[in-house]
């Protein structure tokens, strides 16, 4: 779906004012009275939801109780860097860049993705990258099962259906990154007697975008509560740079880009931000085909799509389970 | 191979990797992702035992409900491959006889 063509609804408007006031009263609160912190670390990846919570958590505590890190590797975008420095210079917090390549390189973070790779295209090899895709929702009716997308040397690209065994060994190595980022960001937490602040969006905590224990391992998650759509409003309220308000949102995560509908929503963010929102408040299908643009049909793939995914999302979200408790 | 008899194979798959042996009342058509019975890792491991089990490859258009998200739609799904599969065997035996 072309840009020009996306929705444009009100009803995901919000009053940022009293927004930005509230979330920050809550960062506040928590950080320092309900965790008895002296501050907030934020990973900032030069992304929209990293670069709100941390122009939020400036808001809320004051420039010198916010330590940035940038925590790039080497199959990082170029951008990354660039960004990350751009939202920190602009936010004037005291911060840390810190490549953990050889930290994922010690790990057989690399090393392990490639050979799971290897399994499903045995010629992949140097000179070569990858990511892994979903079909589209919108294109047509399909199960959630991914491909490895590989770019050979020459450019040349192909696409192959995962099995089972490459398609777990491919996520459980790349999950090294978010684990990692995790692990620095606790470290400094730790030095600073600082909580950590988590950057999922409405969208991401909701559907499970997130690995456990990595990027899904925070003390506050301030901005788990507004859809993507209202993450720009208020990204854009507070003066983030226009560069990275206008940014494709991103996984960072494989050596090919990869936008994160392409790898796990399946649905340009727009568009699952409406449905999620008629989901939530009991909105007709016919009603929120209207809204979207779309057909009948295709709001019903991504409404079980959206439940599908909660059903995964509730092992991500659980914690340990003693004796007796379940997942209800 | 009749439908019928996929149908059981299919069944004794789903009961015995996703509901551990319980069937409880899963029916033919029982709608394996919307009930919760088979996520998309499932869907994998369900695809992996279909190639395995009857000897044919899963094409990615053919990763689609229609084809595998009920036990009756599952064993409608194998019992097309298989008829294709003969089909083509029976059309190269002819070829072969004709030469």
């Amino acid at each position: 779906m072309s840009q020009d063509r996306l929705p444009c609804s009100d009803w995901l408007k919000i009053d940022c004012q009293a927004e930005v006031e509230r979330i920050c009263g809550s960062i506040r609160q928590q950080v320092l009275k309900d965790l008895r912190k002296r501050g907030v670390v934020v990973a900032l990846s030069g992304g929209i939801d990293s670069s709100l919570v941390g122009a939020l958590c400036v808001h809320a505590l004051g420039r010198e109780r916010v330590f940035g890190l940038s925590l790039p590797e080497r199959e990082s975008s170029p951008d990354t860097a660039r960004l990350s420095s751009m939202i920190i210079a602009h936010l004037g917090i005291d911060s840390a860049t810190i490549d953990i390549t050889p930290i994922l390189e010690s790990a057989g973070c690399y090393r392990f993705r490639d050979e799971a790779v290897q399994k499903a295209w045995p010629a992949y090899g140097p000179g070569c990258k990858c990511k892994i895709v979903l079909p589209s929702l919108i294109d047509g009716d399909r199960l959630n099962v991914f491909s490895v997308v590989i770019r050979q040397p020459d450019g040349a690209e192909v696409e192959v259906k995962l099995g089972l065994e490459p398609f777990l060994g491919i996520v459980a190595a790349t999950n090294f990154k978010q684990r990692v980022r995790k692990m620095m960001e606790y470290y400094h937490a730790d030095r600073l007697n600082y909580a950590v602040a988590g950057t999922p969006n409405r969208l991401e905590y909701d559907q499970g975008f997130f690995v456990k224990l990595g990027d899904g391992a925070a003390d506050i998650k301030p901005i788990a509560h507004l859809y993507k759509t209202q993450v720009y409003q208020l990204a854009r309220y507070l003066g983030i740079p226009e560069e990275i308000c206008s940014r494709p949102p991103t996984t960072d995560t494989y050596p090919m880009s990869q936008t994160q509908e392409e790898f796990f929503f399946a649905v340009p963010y727009q568009i699952l931000d409406l449905c999620l929102y008629a989901k939530e408040h009991q909105i007709s299908v016919e009603q929120t085909a209207d809204v979207t643009g779309l057909t009948a049909d295709q709001v019903r793939r991504i409404l079980r799509d959206i439940d599908a995914k909660r059903r995964a999302a509730r092992y991500l979200h659980a914690p340990p389970l003693l004796v007796g408790q379940g997942l209800d | 191979m009749d439908s019928e008899q996929i149908s059981q194979q299919v069944r004794q798959f789903i009961v015995d990797h996703f509901l551990f042996g319980e069937e409880g009342d899963l029916s033919d058509q029982t709608l394996l992702l919307e009930e919760g019975i088979v996520d998309s890792t499932g869907f994998l491991e369900l695809t992996a035992f279909l190639e395995r089990t009857y000897g044919f490859r899963i094409d990615k258009q053919e990763l689609i409900p229609e084809n595998l998200n009920s036990i009756s739609n599952v064993a409608n799904f194998v019992a097309r491959k298989l008829a294709n599969q003969d089909s083509v065997v029976s059309e190269r035996s002819r070829r072969d006889v004709t030469r």
